[in-house]
């Protein structure tokens, strides 16, 4: 029997730059040509300012620890506790929900304010999850 | 909305709480609505006005027997409720109706018709959240937690305060459902859930209903009980994404709805005789507290655990037990504006004695949506 898979994302129009980037390994972000407000998750026009002149970049992919829980229980489908799921704040500004790989899931070392980067999951063909690891150096 | 206009007459909730096995979800609407009418002395052909959440307002009022003339659907999580008295009271005062029925029930345990919930892969939330493994509430409500105890140098020994005192409440109630008294220990020593909250962190799962009717104040002597105005009421919603909320350290919607509602009541801190601010988890009431302007949040942690919202404090706090000891369907809102009129009435298991302000703040959908409702029973 197959194990019961973890929640696949699904592009829509407005968000398929940012799958199409995963997949390449690039981390897209989008910023405001108006205002320069960079933003996230994708829509075609500013949140800010709501222009829709707006540019998609690859960010840094820099970013740190901005908060997180350790789930105990009970567990996502493709998940076995204890797992964190973390909050990053980019480089750029933005902050993304992931989960952090090559760390302990314990409060000891998952230590707030972290330096991380960015790496990619890839769960099948279509998509790629972005997820962070502790930054080298 | 002027302030004192409008007032509840009715208020009541489920003959039963906590386990109930024999009522869908539908008759648990009912239960409470009937229970609530019988509370106002009304027939339910005199409610003209009415208002619900995650139920739909036709499948109600078609069960009940109800033919509205002003109908709101709002549903922005537990905080639905009181959003619903703050436009209820706007139609009121606007003429486009008399007499409202406001319904919550939740087979929240026994699961009896109700839907399940379901995030859609193309949502953004099933985009940009889901896949990182959160699973319902417990995992995504306390995400916020670590970076507001670490800008404020909130402590766990802080948070876990607020399950214990609590709890004090909670003994004092006979329908909590959870009154044996706890300590810090039992707290931080109870079962993980998702760190860094535990299971007393976290609030029940139950069934459970309720229902209020308001009026305008003119006509509000004529009924049976003692009116509680509506002094004043705030309303906002901030995103369906904790991961985007502005900032952890705070929460948007609260400080809008909060601040609304103080403003419109013309009340300053130093008047509220009776708080409630939902309590899903432990770390609400310290942002509450610090979002609605009692105190900085630095102090909020300590202000709790010093015991100045237990019984006997300065500031009573979630005088019913709160959802983490009373009770919690899914949808705690109109728990809490049950304690508040309740309260006010002078009729509360807990009393707090000559309470002539109450200030109910409710929050839904995670930190995505908020509403604050100011009462008095003093017009
Ligand atoms: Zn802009």
């Amino acid at each position: 029997m197959a194990e019961p898979q973890r929640a696949r994302p699904k592009p829509t129009p407005e968000t398929q730059h940012f799958w199409d980037g995963t997949k390449v390994g690039e981390l897209r972000l989008q910023r405001c040509d108006a205002c320069a407000h960079v933003y996230f998750p994708p829509r075609p026009f500013c949140p800010s300012c709501a222009s829709r002149k707006v540019s998609v970049f690859k960010a840094s992919g820099k970013g740190f620890l901005y908060s997180y829980v350790i789930n105990h229980r009970p567990a996502a489908p493709g998940f076995t506790p204890p797992y964190a799921i973390a909050v990053v704040e980019l480089a750029e500004g933005p902050r993304m929900m992931s989960n952090i790989i090559d760390c302990p899931q314990t409060p000891e070392a998952l230590e707030l304010d972290m330096k991380l980067e960015v790496a990619f999951q890839t769960l099948d063909d279509a998509i790629t999850l972005p997820v962070f690891r502790p930054a080298k150096g | 909305m002027r302030r004192n206009q409008v007032a509840v007459v009715g208020a009541a909730e489920t003959t039963e709480l906590g386990v109930i096995p024999d009522m869908s979800q539908l008759q648990l609407h009912a239960d409470a609505a009937l229970n609530a009418i019988a509370d106002a002395g009304l027939k339910l052909s005199d409610i003209d006005g009415f208002a619900t959440a995650v139920e739909t307002p036709q499948q109600v009022c078609h069960y009940l027997g109800i033919k509205p003339t002003w109908v709101d659907g709002t549903s922005v999580g537990g905080c639905s409720f009181m959003l619903h008295v703050r436009h209820a009271a706007a139609a009121i005062e606007a003429g486009l109706c008399k007499t409202v029925l406001i319904t919550h029930a939740e087979s929240g345990k026994s699961m009896i018709g109700k839907q399940p919930r379901f995030t859609a892969p193309d949502s953004l939330n099933g985009q940009f959240e889901s896949p990182y493994g959160v699973y319902g509430p417990p995992s995504m409500f306390p995400i916020p937690v670590l970076r507001f105890m670490k800008t404020y140098g909130i402590t766990h020994e802080q948070l876990a305060a607020v399950a214990v005192v609590q709890r004090e409440w909670a003994a004092k109630n006979p329908r909590a459902m959870m009154k044996e008294p706890i300590t810090v220990a039992d707290v931080l020593n109870s079962r993980m859930i998702a760190y860094p909250f535990r299971l007393l962190q976290c609030c029940l799962v139950t069934d459970g209903g309720g229902a209020l009717i308001l009026t305008s104040a003119d006509r509000a002597g004529d009924f049976p009980r003692k009116p509680i105005y509506i002094m004043g009421t705030g309303e906002s919603v901030e995103t369906p994404m904790v991961s985007q909320m502005e900032t952890f350290n705070s929460s948007r919607a609260f400080k809008v709805a909060g601040s609304l509602a103080f403003k419109e009541a013309g009340i300053a801190h130093e008047d509220v005789d009776h708080l409630m601010i939902y309590d899903a988890f432990a770390h609400l009431p310290l942002f509450g507290l610090g979002d609605l302007g009692f105190m900085p949040y630095e102090e909020t942690g300590s202000f709790i655990a010093d015991g100045n919202t237990r019984p006997g404090g300065k500031l009573p706090l979630n005088t019913n037990g709160g959802g983490l000891s009373y009770m919690h369907s899914g949808m705690y809102g109109m728990y809490a504006l049950q304690e508040s009129v309740r309260q006010m009435r002078g009729t509360a298991p807990a009393q707090v004695p000559n309470a002539k302000i109450s200030v109910c703040h409710g929050v839904g959908g995670m930190f995505a949506a908020s509403g604050t409702i100011v009462f008095t029973n003093e017009r």
